[in-house]
């Protein structure tokens, strides 16, 4: 009992002196040695040890640290006997979750009125839950891993940007007009992927909106290129422009104006997009096109054996998920008032994947509980500048490991027998394309 | 024709680059069957340490091109394949028989770390070396003054990728190790069964991958003259398109990919227009995979019910 539990002082430390030492070759040179670039073109370097030694003392000290963690854990995968009382307890406040956060969410812009950071972060967790749950029915609903999603978020940026800038075509009218739009491409991008599976359908997806991206920067006449599209409208509520003028809505119902009213009402306006978005997937899985896209997840051979025409399910995906891309994208265009393809990079798409993939893929609450979590720490780690891609990347890292099934693992199925009995995701296939 | 023989040399010489990088994708998804997407980045590490090798060594009073060379080469390619090891070890071991899209995740996590690690450590602007390796060979002196050229870097990268490529067939088909390699790729169960330490041989194939790409990136550092923290991802998707291009999984469609993919870019760029030269790229790819959904080489995935 006693060997088998702890390893001993002496493999710790020499597994921290392993480590150490990897780390130090590792480090010898990106880290002990600075280049730059000088005035005269000529590249110079000096050397930095010191912040090489602590490097390698903190791999040193974090690696006896963990070691000591995973000894005092346990191994991992071991079932850790929970009362059940707890376990209940647990299961009442994972009902009480959603309505509570969505209860929460309304009550936002009446909470942080004066606090124009908190609404401003509001809106950007929002719209990333939006994206998510578009995706969410992409990846998660019907398994098909999508890593150019960003292009359709593009698509309908650059549809109401044009459209109004261009045409003077009001916000409402685009926003349908931008979700069409979206979801022809996202069925354009179908075709020729049909056949495809699993990875060689990723980096298609992922061609498809480097391609998106190449042509919005490069086709100057139109797009804009690099400098993108300003002046984009603002939206009005239906008609009535949010603006201090006199026919604005501040006038209209005699109340001072205020910059606020405009945020808060786009913050209610991504809100009834995501709650659209949420909406529609969950009626959409209890229709046949739903369950056929889950079926489609599961095993496309036995799909088509059962006469599911796999075609139209797939592009009806695609199209589905795109589409709320693209009403996303109109959103992002008209909060912004600018928009450029900077914002479109593969990044963006890692991003949501990574928010669909932690939420638990397929569970609704989980992706919000991702995006929130995600865009939220992003946030948290603003002032750290250019070390917060590096802490975004090793968070991604950590919680895959952590967690490579998601916040939320299981899942709640549309049919059942006799008894509701959500399922293990262990159980449930994904991405198999 | 002149102009055409030129551009065929020059995308010749970006596909052989190409190709040492495809071939560390391929390699990794034939054994473990996921996107390495820091693989990219791995190529970029291992352009930066060849780069701080050259710079120690020539500021330490080096004056030998060859020996200053092989010496770059051999210790980016000891540290680079050192960072691949730990990048496997680190991200993609523990998420071994997750589902698939774990790892997949990781990977882009992981590629993020390397590039934000770099331009942390080395800073964001781009590092230019002068040339190291000069002058070359006039093949053709046309009608109209236009000159083919073959210059000595140029003549190095596709000797050096040659020679490689040799090497590594020669490791794949006929040592303990390839044949490990092989086993693994067939069934990683029936292989440990029989005595191959499937955890080491992953191992081995991210380091082999890891130093191929090193090597690329020197030759890149050589050929363009530069480096920056960003230039691998544009560089790892162009390499990934060229591993599925060829058939995702085989070892002579990656370097097949990567040569086809150097010579439509540089082709594109040289009778159209040099800013779609990406999305002629990624456009030809579409249209293969429609045409053939596995590749240019690859087998046909059988799927048994």
């Amino acid at each position: 009992m006693q060997t088998s539990r702890a390893p001993g002082v002496a493999f710790i430390f020499k597994k921290a002196l392993i480590s150490a030492l990897v780390a130090l070759v590792l480090f010898s040179l990106m880290i002990g040695v600075r280049t730059e670039a000088g005035s005269d073109g000529q590249l110079t370097y000096w050397t930095r040890f010191g912040d090489l030694a602590m490097m390698v003392a903190t791999v040193f000290g974090g690696s006896i640290v963990v070691e000591l963690l995973r000894q005092w854990w346990g191994p991992v995968g071991t079932v850790r006997v929970v009362p059940p009382q707890v376990t209940s307890a647990l299961s009442l406040g994972a009902r009480l979750v959603a309505p509570v956060l969505l209860i929460f969410t309304f009550l936002v812009p009446v909470i942080f009125y004066n606090e124009r950071y908190i609404l401003d972060l509001g809106i950007l967790v929002l719209t990333y839950v939006m994206l998510g749950w578009g995706l969410n029915v992409v990846v998660g609903l019907a398994g098909l891993l999508d890593l150019g999603y960003v292009a359709f978020y593009a698509v309908g940026a650059y549809s109401y940007a044009l459209l109004a800038t261009n045409f003077g075509l009001s916000f409402w009218i685009c926003l349908p007009l931008a979700g069409i739009l979206a979801a022809f491409w996202g069925v354009l991008l179908g075709f020729p992927v049909l056949r495809l599976r699993g990875d060689y359908l990723a980096i298609v997806t992922l061609a498809f909106g480097e391609i998106i991206r190449l042509v919005l920067l490069n086709w100057q006449s139109v797009t804009g290129g690099p400098n993108g599209v300003t002046g984009i409208p603002r939206p009005t509520m239906f008609g009535i422009p949010l603006s201090p003028g006199d026919d604005g809505l501040a006038a209209m119902l005699r109340i001072e104006f205020s910059p606020t009213h405009r945020i808060v009402f786009l913050f209610y306006l991504i809100l009834a997009l995501a709650l659209l978005t949420n909406w529609v997937t969950i009626r959409l899985r209890r229709l046949p096109i739903g369950r056929a896209w889950e079926a489609l997840r599961e095993d496309e051979v036995a799909c088509r054996a059962l006469g599911i025409n796999t075609t139209t399910t797939k592009l009806t995906a695609f199209a589905t998920g795109a589409m709320f891309g693209g009403l996303a994208g109109a959103f992002f265009a008209t909060r912004q008032g600018f928009i450029s393809p900077e914002s479109f990079t593969f990044h963006e798409s890692a991003l949501v994947l990574a928010i669909v993939v932690l939420g638990g893929m397929g569970s609704q609450l989980g992706v919000a509980l991702a995006a929130l979590a995600m865009i939220g720490g992003f946030e948290l780690f603003r002032g750290l500048d250019q070390y917060r891609m590096l802490v975004f990347g090793m968070a991604m890292v950590l919680l895959m490991i952590w967690r490579p099934r998601g916040l939320i693992g299981h899942r709640a199925p549309t049919v059942f027998l006799e008894r509701n009995q959500a399922i293990s995701s262990d159980l449930v296939k994904e991405g198999h394309g | 024709m002149d102009y055409f023989a030129q551009q065929l040399i020059n995308g010749l010489v970006l596909g052989s680059i190409y190709g040492l990088i495809a071939i560390g994708y391929t390699m990794v998804y034939g054994i473990v069957g996921m996107i390495n997407f820091a693989h990219g980045d791995i190529f970029m590490i291992g352009g930066f340490i060849a780069l701080i090798t050259f710079l120690i060594l020539v500021s330490f009073g080096l004056t030998a091109i060859p020996l200053i060379l092989l010496v770059v080469l051999l210790v980016s390619m000891a540290i680079t394949a050192l960072y691949g090891w730990t990048v496997e070890r680190i991200a993609y071991r523990p998420l071994r028989h997750s589902f698939r899209l774990a790892p997949m995740l990781s990977a882009i996590g992981m590629s993020f770390v390397l590039t934000n690690y770099s331009q942390v450590a080395q800073g964001a602007r781009v590092k230019p070396v002068p040339p190291i390796i000069t002058g070359g060979y006039t093949l053709h002196e046309g009608a109209g003054g236009f000159v083919v050229q073959l210059s000595n870097i140029q003549i190095i990268v596709v000797i050096t990728t040659v020679v490689l490529l040799a090497l590594f067939t020669w490791l794949v088909s006929s040592t303990r190790l390839g044949r490990d390699m092989r086993a693994c790729e067939q069934d990683q169960t029936m292989a440990s069964l029989l005595g191959v330490d499937v955890d080491r041989t992953i191992s081995m194939t991210f380091v082999i991958g890891a130093a191929l790409a090193a090597v690329a990136g020197m030759m890149y550092l050589l050929y363009y003259g530069l480096v920056d923290f960003f230039m691998g991802f544009v560089a790892g998707i162009k390499a990934f398109t060229a591993a599925v291009l060829g058939g995702i999984g085989s070892l002579p469609g990656a370097m097949l990919g990567g040569l086809l993919i150097g010579l439509i870019e540089t082709l594109w760029s040289a009778y159209f227009s040099v800013e779609y030269k990406d999305v002629a790229a990624f456009s030809i790819l579409i249209v293969v995979l429609i045409f053939l959904p596995t590749g240019l080489l690859g087998r046909p995935e059988v799927e048994k019910v």
